[in-house]
Order: structure tokens, then C-alpha cells, then sequence
């Protein structure tokens, strides 16, 4: 934590700190503090009053139908953004994993989509399924299919799902391919001699291996189906139609921003936040037990 | 004039002590070498000199001034690191001159200190290297350059050798102890390896838990150990040392295996006292006869050409393969048959006697 | 490989080959649709094979931008997002060393407490204290402006996380070896300290860069000045225009030009890149 040798106490440390510590302060602590508090107030329609109300908020929220379904679409969707993409990397990685020539080629056409901001993720994918003129939706016609997002809202959130995870495929496949790396080369030899093939290989060595890899991205693609997705579901259904695509940040965003209602917005705020500290124990927990792997 | 003045210099972290009071000084031109076993607290001792570790009492003076509060560059010390810690990012001439720069000494000046440092270490060719390029020899070479540019008044070696390969290592102990007598620099030197201690120090101090064994010459902590400790850490193979008590006269040493030694000068003031034997593995000799001395069983021969060591245990009883017990060491090549007995002969000017409780010598 | 399997070898590459041809497809097909006229742009089927009105499209939106959408340049857009995504980078990195350096190498009265309130930012991206943090930026009246853009998303646990870990790397010797050279903190830091980590400095620049680059809910909330618009919003906006009158070409080229700079800085400095993100995950 600290070195050995260090400074002494001086002025400077807290100098070197201060602006770290302002912006979070101003910036982080204050506004978060100020969800916290905002969650147990009501406003009226007009921002004149506000009411002090404990915990009636969270009671709202908790017997909001509507809610409750964003809660589980969210949960749906996450965990459907975190298959698609996981599993994609993983079948592309363990391929890149064999090649030799070649391999930094295929990495590089892999891993770009990362640096594609999420709304604009959204709006290509957006072009391609346009009910009019999208090229997929062109193609669904012609052996038979109708598609409409703006009216179907489980193929509205198909949409959603494959752009968010279409995203996310780089992330995954650099670090599977880094963790199959590092699995040292005796160790596939030493089961190629015991007679296993590569696919028994892959599933007795390599992906047991790799396991912890595995539970890492499977916390990061929560989170990042979680908070990182807005610009994909703004740009292509702004969580329509009929709310089937209202995941929880938009729901926060569109509660607070369009539907003014603050004391429920901050209320969803704090929930959210319980689930992001959630998320992150686990990580860091996880990162302690990384240790021994490697 | 002392260089450098220890008076009961102490170091604690929270309620550990680790050095225990230590008192010495050290002369103008001298090379004193901290020897002693890992953890005896002989690198903190060498940093508290630096100014890397803070000293929690008595007090440390160099060139008469006394240094308790002064920051590392302001004792007028230079500092070879076991890992060299020469800055990666940095030409060698770079490395050498940082110092000089942040004491704003002129640029020429620079120059001609670092040029006439290379000189001297012979590394002139290497002054645009990046230490990455260059070996461990090199580095070590650089490293102490750093500290020569300086010119300071005290050097301080902090087991400089350490990371190089054996072969290296011999060649660059000379090349130290070259350079300190050209020099002339006071210098503080803190091993683990009483090879580099005897051969390079002026002075020893045997450092064990924080306090000073004994502070000598290398002759005479080889010849006169005034510990039992002292009398085990320096020498290899180390000293032989057996438990035994001397007899009611106190004209032969009892011991509890069996077997007395006599000796020509009675000890009449510690008669029946308990004490501890000792008898280095080079000075016992083969008995002809049974003249005065032990019986010993052989267990385990080993050849190393010039010279014989015969690991053997006392007494009769079965032996286990873990016990070595005591060492012999013979000139030549000589065989024997393990697990037979033979007789050893001690010479009475050899033998050391150490009080059984305090580890004191007894002369 | 550990045995010869050509066949093998061959359904690898060509399951690689898949994969980047899905990964890239909605990439050509938006390279198609900036090729095209508007004209062509509403016939279905639309093109799978590019047009040749690609720089004249590149012309329209970069000075002119969509009418539908406000007409703002791209190039301005552009250079909003430019800007931004550099005062975001510089100012987190620039922030996270002195931060790390505080707290690595100084013993001080409430250092943990710092360390802790730094960690806690982890907890709280953007997305969950929306409205609170844009009333703090509304009353620090730094609404439409490159300040209110950039320092709420400096603070970061991240980086400085990372700079904390390059640092309790550092030999301890560096530091002892620099304090016999009669290098005070700062001295240490500049000459020292800064030179050593500049790979792990260039490694968080990529990845920051990025971030910034894409920041999008956050200036959508304080924005609503038309000529502090950045380039990633400003695709929202002609999406909606879309509603009303599609040019597909000219959004298509926007969303390119919109993702050029990332993606580029990505392939350019993919060792560097690759570096980061495995950085800031440890």
C-alpha cells in the first residue's frame, strides 16, 4: 500500500491530491448524496414543495408494475447481451488460439468494434433493420419474414441486444485470447500425449483454465449491458415500443429528465447504485482469488 | 580523525528492537565490512548511516557532524545499492551525473568527474548506453561510479555482489578492494558472505540480532572468536563446537560422548564449569595413537581435490543420515571407509573454550 | 499446434474469416450508404456495392452538416468532440499520477480516508446520479461549455488504481537511490517517476481517449447550445431527423466519421491499446 521509503508529512501530499478529491467531491459525493436524500422526498408537479417521505419512494417503486418489469427486462437483457457476446468471443478465440499465421490480423479485424461509441453502434444497426429500407429487413422478406421493430417488442429488443453484444465481442475475445495464452504450452502437450484431441483438450484443459477469465467478463458484460448500453437503446427504440426496451438506466434517465419526477428517478438512482456496489465487491473479490491463478 | 561515529546507535519498529546499541567508530581511510546472518539487522544499520531509515536513538556523526536529522544527500555519503538502482530511463553518464545536477555543481565540472570516474572503472566506452544494454559487471561498474563522482566522504556498500555469478563476483571483490586503497575513501560494507568480509574489510563487525559480536581485525576474529557465535559464523566449514565440562581440576575437558581431551595449561579458575568446545575442521588432526582426543564414526566422505572433508558423528550409538556433526578437514586426497571409526587428535593452541551460558570466550 | 490437423487449421481461419465478415458487415454497409446520392439511398433493395458520391457526401456533412438536424458542421462537431475527448484524457491522467504519487510514496494524516473516497467513485458512474450532478454543473453555470463537458468525468479510481500499482512496482531503490542524489518529491516525480511509467501513461491515453471520444449521455444532459454539439450526439440528433426525411447517406457518413477516430487510434496503437485495457481491469 505504502513504500517502504517514503515522504514525510508535508503539505504537499494533500496539495498533490486536492484536485482528485475536489472533483470527486463536487462531482461525485455531492450529487450522490444528493440522489440519497431526493429518494425520500416528494415533489410536487411543480417543484414548489417537496415533502419529506422516508421510504415511500422505494414502496412506489417496489409496487410499480412498470417497474418491476424494467427490473426483469434489464436482468433479460443483460444476460442476454453477456451470452451473445461471451460466447461469440469464446468460439473466435479458441480458433485464434490454433492459428499461427495470421493471428495479429485477425486480432486486429476483431478488436475495433470497441472503440465504436454505443449510440452509433445503435445507429448502424438501426440502418440495417430500418422496416422500410433496412437491408436484413429486405432479406427477411424475401423468405417471408415481416419485421418491424417499432411495432414488435420482442424483435425490438432483439435489436437492442445484438447491437449492445455486436460491441462487446472485442472486449471478450482479447481477454479469453489472453487468458488461453498463458495457459502454459506443456500443459496441452502433456494431454495431447495422454490421447486427448482438441476438442477434449478444450473442454478438460483450456476451459476449466480459464474459468476465472470467464466469471470476470461475465461481471463486466453485466455491467456494461447494465450502464453502458443507453446510447444503443436511445438511438434505435428509446425503449420502445411500449416500454419493451426500457432498461433501467433509461427508465432513470426518462423518469427524471422527460417525466420529472425526481424523488422516484433518485429512488431508481439509489437502487442502481446498490447494484453497481454489488457488482463491483464481486469483482474485487473475484480479483483477490485471481491471485493464486496466476 | 573518526569518520564515522556510532554511540549507541538503536533502531526499533514499534516494540522490536533490532539493533541493540551499537558503539564504534570508524577511521579516516578505513574499510569496515558489516558481516552477519540475514535479519541481524546489518542493512538497517548501513541505511540508518545513509539516512534511509530513521534512528530512534544514540546518535551518528560523520566528519564530526552529527547526521541524526540530515537527508541522505546531505551527509556527504554515497550509496551502492544491491540491485544497482540505477535509473532505467538514463544514459550511464546520465546516471552518474544526476546527482552532481541537482547540486547544481557546473556543467564542465561534471563532466570532468564523470569522465575521470569511467576512467577509472574503465567504463568510458559506455557513457551512452542505457543500463539495459549493458551486464551485470557493467552495471556494478556504473553504479559504483555514481557514488565515486561524488566524492564523498563515506561509501557505504549495501551487499553490492550479490546479484552477480560467482566468477564475477571474485573478480569484482578485487576490483572493490582495489579502488578503496587507490581512493582512500572510508568505506561501510554490509555482507552476508564471510568470504567478501575477510578478504575486504580492514575491520569486521560480526553483527547478530542487532548487536555487535565482536569488532576486529579479520586475523584475530578468526583467531581469537569471543563468542560462540562469532566463533560458528565465520570460517567454512564452520567450526566444530561440542558441549562438554571441564573436570574437578580442571587439566582435561570431559565429554559427555565420551572421550577427554587434555590440556598442557590447566584451567584451575573454571574447574567442573560447563562450557563449549570448539576446534575448527582444518586444525584437527589424525591420531596415531589414542594421544589426546575423541573417537569419531565416519559417515560421509567428500572429495573435493585439494583438500578432504570427513563428516563424522560422535560417539557409538546409530546414526541417522541428517547428522553431520563434526567436520575434518584434511589436505590431499586421502579415502576412508564410511562408517568406520577413527581417532582425532586436537592440538592444544587450536582449541577454544567458551563459557556454556554466556557464549563468552574463555582464554 | 501441438498436432498436425490441417483440417482443423482451415475450419479456424475460415470461422475467423466468418466472424470478422460479421463483426465488419454493418462497417461496409455503412461505407456503402455514404458512397450513394440520396436519391439511391430510398430505393429497395438498397446497395451492397459502393457509389461514387462519397467525397461529395464527406463535403456536405463536414461543412454543412443535415439541415434536418440543425445543419451544424460535422467539422465543428468534430472538433467539439476533439477537444473534449482530450481535456478528458489529459485531465484524468494528469489528476490520477499526482493522486497515486500522494498516496504511494507519503505518509500523511487521512490517507486512507483519501484512498477510500477515490475507490468509491467506482460506484458511481454517471448513468446513476443523472439529475443531482447536472444541478451541480447547472449551478456552477457550467452548462454548454468545454469545461462542464470534460471535468465532472475526470475524477477517476481507475487510473489512479493503475498509477498505484505501476508505482508499488517501482524498485524501492529508485526512490532511495534518487533521495542520495539529493532529489526532493517533486524532483523524483518529474525526472523519475513520470519517465518510467510513460508506457503505462500512453497504454491509459488510448483507452481514455476512447472514453472521451464516446461519452455521450453526459453531453446530451448539459448541451443544448447548438455549437458545443459533439460529433457522437450529433448522430442522435440526425436520427431523429431521419424520422422525418431520411438521408442515409449523409448519417451513415456522419456515424464514419463519427467512429474514424477511435477505431483509428485503436488499430494504430493496438499493443498500447491492448495494454490499457488489461491494465485497468487488474
Amino acid at each position: 500500500m505504502l513504500k517502504r521509503v517514503h515522504f514525510g508529512t508535508s503539505v504537499l501530499p494533500y496539495l498533490l491530491l486536492a484536485p482528485q478529491i475536489i472533483v470527486t467531491l463536487v462531482f461525485f459525493i455531492w450529487p450522490a448524496s444528493q440522489a440519497l436524500y431526493q429518494s425520500l422526498l416528494i415533489e410536487d408537479a411543480f417543484g414548489l414543495s417537496s415533502e419529506f417521505v422516508w421510504f415511500e419512494n422505494f414502496e412506489n417503486l417496489v409496487s410499480d408494475k412498470t417497474y418491476l418489469n424494467s427490473f426483469q427486462r434489464t436482468a433479460m437483457f443483460s444476460f442476454s447481451v453477456a451470452f451473445i457476446a461471451m460466447s461469440t468471443a469464446l468460439v473466435l478465440a479458441s480458433m485464434a488460439d490454433r492459428v499461427i499465421k495470421g493471428a495479429l490480423t485477425y486480432r486486429t479485424l476483431l478488436i475495433w468494434p470497441y472503440a465504436v461509441a454505443p449510440v452509433i453502434a445503435g445507429a448502424l444497426w438501426v440502418f440495417m433493420f430500418d422496416p422500410t429500407l433496412g437491408i436484413f429487413v429486405y432479406a427477411l422478406k424475401a423468405i417471408g419474414y415481416e419485421w418491424n421493430h417499432k411495432l414488435n417488442g420482442n424483435e425490438a429488443m432483439f435489436l437492442v441486444v445484438v447491437a449492445s453484444a455486436w460491441k462487446q465481442v472485442a472486449y471478450n475475445f482479447l481477454f479469453f485470447i489472453a487468458a488461453m495464452q498463458s495457459i502454459p504450452k506443456s500443459l496441452i502437450e502433456a494431454a495431447a500425449i495422454d490421447g486427448a484431441g482438441p476438442v477434449k483438450r478444450f473442454f478438460s484443459i483450456i476451459f476449466p483454465l480459464i474459468t476465472p477469465t470467464t466469471f470476470f467478463l461475465l461481471v463486466v458484460n453485466v455491467v456494461y449491458a447494465f450502464f453502458d448500453t443507453f446510447g444503443v437503446v436511445h438511438a434505435i427504440t428509446q425503449g420502445g415500443p411500449a416500454k419493451a426496451t426500457e432498461i433501467l438506466v433509461y427508465k432513470v434517465f426518462y423518469d427524471g429528465f422527460v417525466g420529472l419526477d425526481l424523488g422516484g428517478s433518485a429512488a431508481q438512482s439509489v437502487i442502481l447504485m446498490a447494484i453497481v456496489i454489488v457488482l463491483t465487491v464481486i469483482q474485487f473479490r473475484y480479483i483477490e482469488k485471481k491471485v493464486e491463478y496466476t | 580523525m573518526a569518520q564515522v561515529l556510532l554511540s549507541n546507535v538503536r533502531k526499533s519498529y514499534g516494540d522490536v528492537e533490532v539493533i541493540k546499541g551499537v558503539d564504534w567508530q570508524i577511521n579516516d581511510g578505513e574499510f569496515v565490512v558489516i558481516v552477519g546472518p540475514s535479519g541481524c539487522g546489518k542493512s538497517t544499520l548501513l541505511r540508518m548511516i545513509a539516512g534511509l531509515e530513521t534512528i530512534s536513538g544514540g546518535e551518528i556523526s560523520i566528519k564530526g557532524t552529527v547526521v541524526n536529522k540530515l537527508e541522505p544527500s546531505e551527509r556527504d555519503i554515497a550509496m551502492v545499492f544491491q540491485n544497482y538502482a540505477l535509473y532505467p530511463h538514463m544514459s550511464v553518464y546520465q546516471n552518474m551525473a544526476y546527482g552532481l545536477k541537482i547540486k547544481k555543481i557546473p556543467k564542465e565540472e561534471i563532466e570532468e568527474r564523470v569522465q575521470k570516474a569511467a576512467e577509472i572503472l574503465e567504463i568510458e566506452d559506455y557513457l551512452e548506453r542505457s543500463p539495459r544494454q549493458l551486464s551485470g559487471g557493467q552495471r556494478q561498474r556504473v553504479a559504483m561510479g555514481r557514488a565515486i563522482v561524488r566524492q564523498p566522504a563515506v561509501f557505504l556498500f549495501d551487499e553490492p555482489l550479490s546479484n552477480l555469478d560467482a566468477k564475477l563476483r571474485v573478480q569484482m571483490r578485487l576490483e572493490i578492494k582495489k579502488l578503496q586503497e587507490n581512493l582512500g575513501i572510508t568505506s561501510v560494507y554490509v555482507t552476508h558472505d564471510q568470504v567478501e568480509a575477510m578478504t575486504l574489510g580492514h575491520r569486521l563487525a560480526v553483527l547478530n540480532e542487532g548487536v555487535v559480536e565482536q569488532l576486529g581485525t579479520p586475523i584475530e576474529i578468526y583467531e581469537k572468536p569471543q563468542t560462540v557465535f562469532v566463533a560458528g559464523f565465520i570460517g567454512s566449514p564452520s567450526m566444530n563446537l561440542i558441549n562438554g565440562k571441564l573436570d574437578d581440576e580442571g587439566n582435561s575437558i570431559v565429554l559427555p560422548e565420551g572421550g577427554t581431551v587434555k590440556l598442557s595449561k590447566g584451567k584451575k579458575q573454571y574447574k567442573g564449569q560447563e562450557i563449549t568446545l570448539g576446534i575448527r575442521p582444518e586444525h584437527v588432526t589424525l591420531a596415531k595413537g589414542k594421544e589426546n582426543g575423541i573417537e569419531v564414526k565416519i559417515s560421509v566422505v567428500e572429495q573435493l581435490g585439494a583438500d578432504t572433508l570427513v563428516h563424522c558423528t560422535l560417539g557409538k550409538g546409530e546414526t541417522k543420515i541428517s547428522d553431520t556433526g563434526f567436520v575434518v578437514r584434511l589436505s590431499g586426497i586421502k579415502t576412508f571407509e564410511e562408517g568406520s571409526f577413527m581417532s582425532l587428535n586436537f592440538a592444544d593452541k587450536h582449541l577454544h573454550m567458551f563459557d556454556a551460558k554466556t557464549g563468552k570466550r574463555i582464554e | 499446434m501441438t498436432e498436425h490437423r490441417p483440417i482443423l487449421t482451415f475450419i479456424a481461419h475460415l470461422t475467423l474469416i466468418l466472424g470478422i465478415a460479421l463483426v465488419a458487415f454493418p462497417i461496409w454497409v455503412t461505407f456503402v450508404a455514404a458512397s450513394h446520392e440520396a436519391a439511391r439511398m430510398v430505393q429497395v433493395p438498397l446497395p451492397l456495392l459502393p457509389g461514387d458520391q462519397f467525397f461529395v457526401n464527406l463535403r456536405e456533412v463536414f461543412v454543412n452538416g443535415i439541415a434536418g438536424a440543425g445543419g451544424i458542421p460535422v467539422g465543428l462537431m468534430m472538433m467539439n468532440s476533439l477537444i473534449v475527448a482530450l481535456m478528458i484524457t489529459f485531465g484524468k491522467i494528469a489528476i490520477s499520477l499526482i493522486s497515486a504519487f500522494a498516496i504511494v510514496y507519503f505518509k500523511f494524516p487521512f490517507r486512507m480516508a483519501f484512498f477510500w473516497m477515490i475507490f468509491i467513485t467506482l460506484m458511481l458512474p454517471v448513468e446513476v446520479r443523472i439529475l443531482p450532478t447536472f444541478e451541480v454543473v447547472a449551478n456552477l453555470g457550467m452548462l454548454n461549455s468545454y469545461w462542464g463537458l470534460s471535468i465532472p468525468l475526470i475524477a477517476s479510481a481507475t487510473a489512479t488504481f493503475l498509477f498505484r500499482q505501476v508505482f508499488l512496482t517501482m524498485p524501492d531503490e529508485m526512490l532511495e537511490a534518487a533521495r542520495v542524489d539529493g532529489a526532493g518529491p517533486l524532483r523524483f516525480f518529474w525526472d523519475i517517476l513520470l519517465p518510467l511509467s510513460r508506457t503505462n501513461i500512453a497504454a491509459l491515453f488510448v483507452i481514455m481517449f476512447i472514453y472521451g471520444w464516446n461519452q455521450y449521455l453526459w453531453p446530451l444532459l448539459i448541451t443544448t447550445d447548438r455549437s458545443m454539439v459533439t460529433v457522437v450526439m450529433g448522430i442522435k440528433q440526425m436520427l431523429e431527423a431521419a424520422e422525418q426525411a431520411p438521408q442515409w447517406n449523409l448519417i451513415m457518413m456522419t456515424s464514419l466519421l463519427a467512429m474514424l477516430p477511435p477505431v483509428a487510434v485503436v488499430i494504430a496503437m493496438q499493443s498500447l491499446f491492448v495494454r490499457g485495457l488489461t491494465e485497468t481491469e487488474k
